[in-house]
């Protein structure tokens, strides 16, 4: 009984965890994104790639709603996440942020310890209710094995989380996510504030954490999409160029413009 | 090859010149808060004792303690607290964490600058027209805590949004995006970390709302009351009042009573800075961005 209603879960989680329809975005009179159609798969890590300004960061950023914080942010056309339209008029902003999660550019710990800032998140949603120390301790743990920053930090868990090292801070951050249990991590250029033995420990946790959640990773560095992505989608002055996986669309991009820019030429 | 040029020479001379100019202009500055401290400890130090603090003023003030007016300033400052840092906290909280940046927090914001500029003794007016004769509380500690509150509400505002926007972006940018409210970040990762500042802010603001006199003159500060106040009801003597009066209103004051007087003010307004000054050392070194 109880495997066969896993199962029915099972068979119910749709093939992609996001998918865009005419997606159109404006900042005032500025338009940022054109037509944006993205079919992105569920579980997979997809990057997307492009050069300075080719609105990769403001995809990024429209599939969690944190766009229209700016006030003068226009949307038109569609983002189901989990064939559910987060633009649609009964969604609630705090369930769409809770099953979105978002790593950013620089590590941005909350300055308290690093067991506060696991359970955050997870206090946050819990209502009233009171966790008790065990549960606590057992989220700490299983949040923390997964970024594989456990063996590090069990320790000293009451130390400050603003003292680790960048790598170590930006693990945490990915690790905070975890508790309150998201479908999809957004990640925009989580490695570009780290040195390169940081980049690899970061990029091999993104990697460790493909199959459990759809990754959506926003990367200036081709060579990481290259290593750490399946499939990847380049843009181009507000628009989808290609979307290919990710081992094609560098030996053989089907565009003039995805080879010129891989191979250098621009951007 | 690396000699000094004659232009090296004379680069460096101009440079020593303003180093000293500007080193004698900071000697100059604390000239006068030690000649001050200098002069009241000399001429009022012998005064001070257990019962110049603690007994009535006696002989038409020109004998005995100051006791009454101690209290009333702790009184008249402590209302004033009340009705100030709630309010100004609050003002402060949706200035910085819930406003925009539009018309209507543009005027607000210019109110509060305007306010702050207000000369005391027109709050002073303000204070008798508004608390004393509208709102029916007589010339009472009521009336003349809250002229005080008013005036010294800018103060609490600015320096609370101020330890609000030191808290830095990314610590709220961390929290909406787990999915917070904004109440739920302010008061969990806000206010936390920027209450240091608040405090030191509200701290200050005591010192200075210690020593002002225009504003309670006329609103709840007496010359000379025979019975220390039982309620917000009623009047009270000030210290800043006080001295006042036994500087120039009273005949036959001995010399070192008013300087005893000044010399406990400043100490209680010293007192109240070198606890901010260590609250705020402490509260930093527990922080760290």
């Amino acid at each position: 009984m109880h495997t066969a209603s896993a199962e029915i879960i099972e068979n119910t989680i749709p093939e992609y965890a996001i998918r865009t329809r005419k997606l159109n975005l404006w900042y005032g009179t500025f338009q940022a994104l054109f037509d944006v159609d993205l079919n992105i798969r569920n579980g997979m890590i997809t990057s997307l790639i492009g050069p300075s300004g080719c609105g990769k960061s403001t995809f990024l950023r429209s599939v969690n709603r944190i766009n229209e914080r700016l006030g003068y942010v226009r949307i038109n056309g569609t983002i189901d996440v989990l064939d559910k339209n987060i633009y649609d008029p009964d969604v609630e902003l705090v369930q769409v942020r809770k099953k979105i999660g978002m790593v950013f550019q620089r590590p941005n710990p909350l300055p308290s310890s690093i067991r506060e800032n696991i359970l955050f998140g997870h206090k946050l949603h819990a209502g009233g209710g009171k966790t008790s120390k065990a549960d606590q301790d057992e989220i700490v743990e299983a949040s923390l094995r997964q970024v594989l920053l456990w063996d590090n930090v069990k320790d000293h868990l009451n130390k400050k989380a603003t003292d680790l090292s960048l790598e170590e801070q930006q693990k945490l951050c990915i690790a905070r996510l975890l508790p309150v249990k998201p479908s999809v991590l957004l990640m925009d250029e989580p490695c570009s504030a780290l040195d390169p033995k940081g980049t690899a420990a970061v990029e091999e946790l993104i990697w460790e954490l493909r199959g459990e959640y759809t990754i959506l990773i926003v990367t200036h560095n081709m060579a990481q999409a290259r290593r750490a992505s399946e499939e990847c989608i380049f843009m181009l002055m507000g628009k989808v160029v290609e979307h290919q996986l990710t081992q094609d669309l560098f030996v053989t991009p089907d565009k003039k413009e995805t080879a010129d820019y891989i191979e250098g030429r621009y951007g | 090859m690396f000699a000094e040029s004659s232009l090296n020479v004379r680069n460096k001379r101009v440079q020593n010149l303003f180093r000293i100019l500007f080193m004698m202009m900071t000697i100059l500055l604390i000239i006068p808060v030690i000649i001050i401290l200098g002069t009241l400890i000399a001429k009022g130090g012998s005064i001070i004792s257990f019962d110049f603090l603690f007994t009535d003023p006696t002989n038409g003030m020109t004998a005995g303690g100051i006791f009454p007016a101690l209290l009333g300033t702790i009184w008249i400052v402590a209302v004033a607290l009340l009705a100030s840092v709630p309010l100004g906290i609050a003002a402060a909280i949706y200035l910085n964490e819930y406003a925009g940046d539009n018309w209507f927090t543009r005027i607000i914001q210019l109110a509060i600058i305007n306010l702050a500029g207000v000369p005391s003794i027109v709050h002073a007016l303000f204070g008798v027209g508004a608390f004393v004769i509208f709102f029916g509380f007589g010339t009472s500690i009521l009336a003349a805590s809250l002229t005080l509150a008013i005036m010294t509400l800018p103060v609490v505002i600015v320096s609370t949004r101020e330890s609000l926007r030191a808290v830095p972006q990314a610590f709220r940018e961390a929290c909406w995006n787990m999915g917070a409210t904004r109440w739920q970040t302010i008061r969990r990762v806000v206010l936390p970390n920027a209450v240091s500042g608040i405090l030191t802010g509200i701290i200050l603001e005591v010192s200075r709302t210690t020593g002002e006199t225009a504003p309670i003159m006329f609103t709840g500060a007496a010359f000379f009351l025979p019975f220390l106040p039982q309620s917000v009801f009623d009047q009270t003597m000030a210290l800043s009042l006080h001295l006042f009066v036994v500087a120039t209103q009273v005949p036959g004051v001995p010399d070192n009573l008013p300087f005893g007087v000044a010399l406990v003010l400043i100490a209680m307004v010293l007192l109240m800075n070198s606890i901010s000054i260590a609250f705020r050392m402490y509260l930093r070194g527990k922080k760290k961005w």
